[in-house]
């Protein structure tokens, strides 16, 4: 930052200049997420297994559930392997509501006292979540191995679907995040919107038992859209999109990242003012 | 060349007064709308008002300077201060900076208790602006600064409270910025750091970069600044060479009353485990608003503690100084003593005799310490006050005040021979 000798400091500037600052911040944004990633692991006690327990439990349970009891139809795929391609980006997506939403106000004291982009904060919060999508997406690989699985080529375009399971986790992180600052009680509303939104989705069934009628309504989910593509890409097979429906998740998806990126800007100023 | 200017600067804050919500909580918001959905009768208008804590402030800092911020509460030091680490913007006017400013308020802003010295370091380094390369290339020199090698491996929520405060200081002393600002709050721990901390003020300064120093003690600005800006309810009231300027805020506080306030003084105290001040009076004399005191009567003043530890070797001290900032006087409560102080609630009274100080204006100061080992607060509780006449008694023939710095009663016998 040494380039930067002259700097002027008036009305307006924080808005003309965002991406500018933005790209200068880039080192603080990776130190925050290494920070991030460093104490995700270190204060649990059970450290890294903590991520790979919970998906696990929720698996089993789901499996037993959805495929036993209720016997829904698994595409030819083995129900623990359609339930955990799900469960991969649905834990990624509440774990990045969650810890997004309470991240500006757990940072409370830096923001008070340094500048920089507010949106480094939430968006750290969501790469340092990554963290345990890759343990999960490891957990999967044994899965599969287990089950003697093996994904077709479609399994090349899964970073594609991860993209857009980030950019969902983005931006409907970043208006909880600046909601959470605004009304302190929204937390509140969180862990119930992520809850619900678990059986909502279909993590612990295939979207393909919802009547065709209504698939076009039920994908305006985003999150329908993102586990479909997951299990296109990992389970190929019958596993067949609904393509109506997924582009309009994928429109939604943008649509709501860059209300989230606009709306967060407009209430960032007042962020030092507030918290 | 110039380091800092500023034009025009104002920032309006708009106060709302209707609520007087900390924060707002969305079922409050729900209720109120759903309020004014059922009831034909609206909601009680907001009135809100626009308040000032910044208003056409203009000055300039040359490289090298080391500038002074003094004013009261609420004179608009600390938006100031905001405004200049741009956490919040100015509602109109501008600051041109030249050069890279860090700011030594955020000490240890940052730091994450589970996290290892080291790994402290880097983040808390890239908080306040520096590059990786940069620490990497400084890393070794902020461990020997902060003299915690054999700890680096150790997550700080092990460090003492002393070991933290060190490393935090030595990541932000390592910055080399053109512009350094300094927050008086910096200065907390043990004296020997105190003076590692002032040192590196003084050898920033001396590099021919600029300091600007932000504080309520008349004392340390007068020490460390060259320059001085003054500033009083949002507006600059006086910039200058920093003598004429802390002249000017000293005849302030006279005329508008003294800071009296001592629970919010000692609020402002920093944390210590072993000893805090639970109180502070000062007997009034009937002479006016604020810290006035007739010079000939006794002045009562007693100091409530309350010891967590028991130490021994502990003092309270009362400094009393001129407004020139040297040291007139300085008494202990209870000198010699060297027995431990059991846990407990105390209190000290002092009763400085009335006709040896003149009437001017003067600065208290008090604090504690283990003798030998620390003082427990630097800055120390610190607020002026002044002596003043009672009457034409006090004039030495008519109008002529006393001269000297100090009233000593010498006994004179006058005989007519």
């Amino acid at each position: 930052m040494n380039t930067e000798r002259k700097l002027v400091i008036e009305a307006g500037r924080m808005e003309k200049h965002y991406w500018a600052d933005l790209w200068q911040y880039r080192e603080l944004f990776y130190f925050l997420a290494w920070r991030d990633i460093l104490v995700r692991y270190k204060q649990t006690v059970i450290g890294v297994l903590w991520a790979v327990i919970r998906p696990f439990i929720t698996m089993v349970i789901f499996t037993i559930i959805f495929g036993k009891l209720a016997k829904l139809p698994s595409n030819g795929a083995p129900y623990p392997v359609l339930v955990f391609s799900a469960m991969l980006p649905w834990q990624f997506f509440a774990a990045s509501l969650g810890d997004a939403s309470a991240s500006l106000v757990g940072n409370a004291n830096l923001i008070s006292k340094i500048y920089f982009p507010r949106i480094i904060i939430p968006a750290s919060t969501v790469i340092s979540g990554f963290v345990d999508f890759m343990i999960s997406f490891s957990m999967l690989a044994a899965l599969m191995a287990w089950y003697r699985f093996i994904p077709d080529w479609r399994i090349v375009t899964l970073p594609l679907f991860t993209l857009l399971a980030i950019a969902v986790s983005m931006g409907i992180g970043l208006w909880f995040t600046a909601l959470n600052v605004k009304y302190r009680d929204f937390r509140y509303i969180v862990p119930f919107i992520v809850q619900f939104g678990l059986y909502v989705s279909p993590v612990g069934f295939s979207s393909t038992v919802i009547p065709d009628k209504w698939r076009l309504l039920y994908s305006l989910n985003p999150m329908v859209g993102v586990i479909d593509g997951f299990r296109w890409a990992i389970l190929g097979g019958s596993n067949a999109i609904y393509w109506p429906g997924f582009l309009l998740s994928v429109l939604l998806v943008l649509v709501i990242l860059a209300g989230s990126i606009r709306y967060f800007r407009s209430v960032e100023r007042t962020f030092a003012d507030i918290i | 060349m110039i380091a800092i200017k500023v034009e025009n600067l104002s920032k309006k804050y708009i106060i709302s007064h209707q609520k007087r919500e900390r924060y707002t909580a969305l079922r409050d918001v729900l209720a109120r709308k759903a309020k004014e959905i059922f009831s034909s009768r609206k909601s009680p208008q907001i009135t809100t008002e626009d308040f000032y804590a910044l208003k056409d402030v203009s000055f300039e800092v040359q490289c090298g300077d080391r500038i002074g911020i003094i004013g009261r509460n609420g004179a608009g030091k600390s938006t100031l201060l905001k405004i200049l680490s741009r956490i919040t913007e100015p509602t109109k006017g501008r600051v041109t900076l030249n050069g890279r400013v860090a700011s030594l308020l955020e000490v240890g802003t940052g730091f994450h208790p589970e996290l290892t010295g080291r790994e402290n370091i880097f983040l808390n380094g890239a908080i306040l602006g520096m590059s990786k390369a940069e620490i990497k290339r400084k890393f070794d020199e902020i461990v020997a600064f902060a003299e915690t090698e054999k700890f680096l491996d150790t997550p700080v929520k092990y460090y003492s409270s002393g070991m933290y405060v060190r490393l935090a200081f030595a990541v932000a002393a390592h910055l080399e910025p053109e512009i350094l600002v300094v927050d008086e709050v910096l200065a907390v721990g043990d004296a020997q750091f105190q003076k590692k901390c002032m040192n590196k003020m003084g050898s920033v300064a001396q590099e021919g970069r600029t300091v600007l120093f932000v504080s309520h003690n008349i004392g340390a600005i007068r020490k460390l600044c060259n320059k001085a800006v003054l500033l009083k309810n949002g507006k600059l009231q006086a910039q200058g060479e920093v003598s004429e300027v802390v002249n000017r805020y000293i005849c302030d506080i006279e005329n508008t009353g003294m800071e009296t306030d001592f629970a919010a003084i000692i609020a402002r105290l920093p944390h210590e485990p072993a000893f805090k001040f639970t109180g502070i009076e000062v007997e009034k004399h009937d002479a006016g608003p604020g810290m006035r005191f007739i010079y000939t009567k006794d002045i009562n003043i007693a100091l409530k503690y309350e010891v967590m530890e028991a130490k021994s070797k502990l003092f309270v001290v009362l400094e009393i100084l001129d407004s020139e900032g040297n040291v007139l006087v300085e008494s202990f409560h209870n000198p010699r003593d060297l027995n431990p102080v059991p846990k407990g609630a105390y209190v000290s009274r002092a009763v400085l005799p009335g006709g040896f100080l003149l009437p001017r204006v003067y600065e208290v100061r008090i604090y504690a310490g283990i003798f030998g080992e620390r003082d427990f607060f630097r800055p120390p509780v610190s607020f002026v006050m002044e002596t003043v006449h009672d009457g034409a008694a006090d004039m030495v023939y008519d109008t002529r005040p006393l001269q000297g710095r100090f009233v000593l009663p010498v006994k004179w016998d006058n005989v007519k021979l």
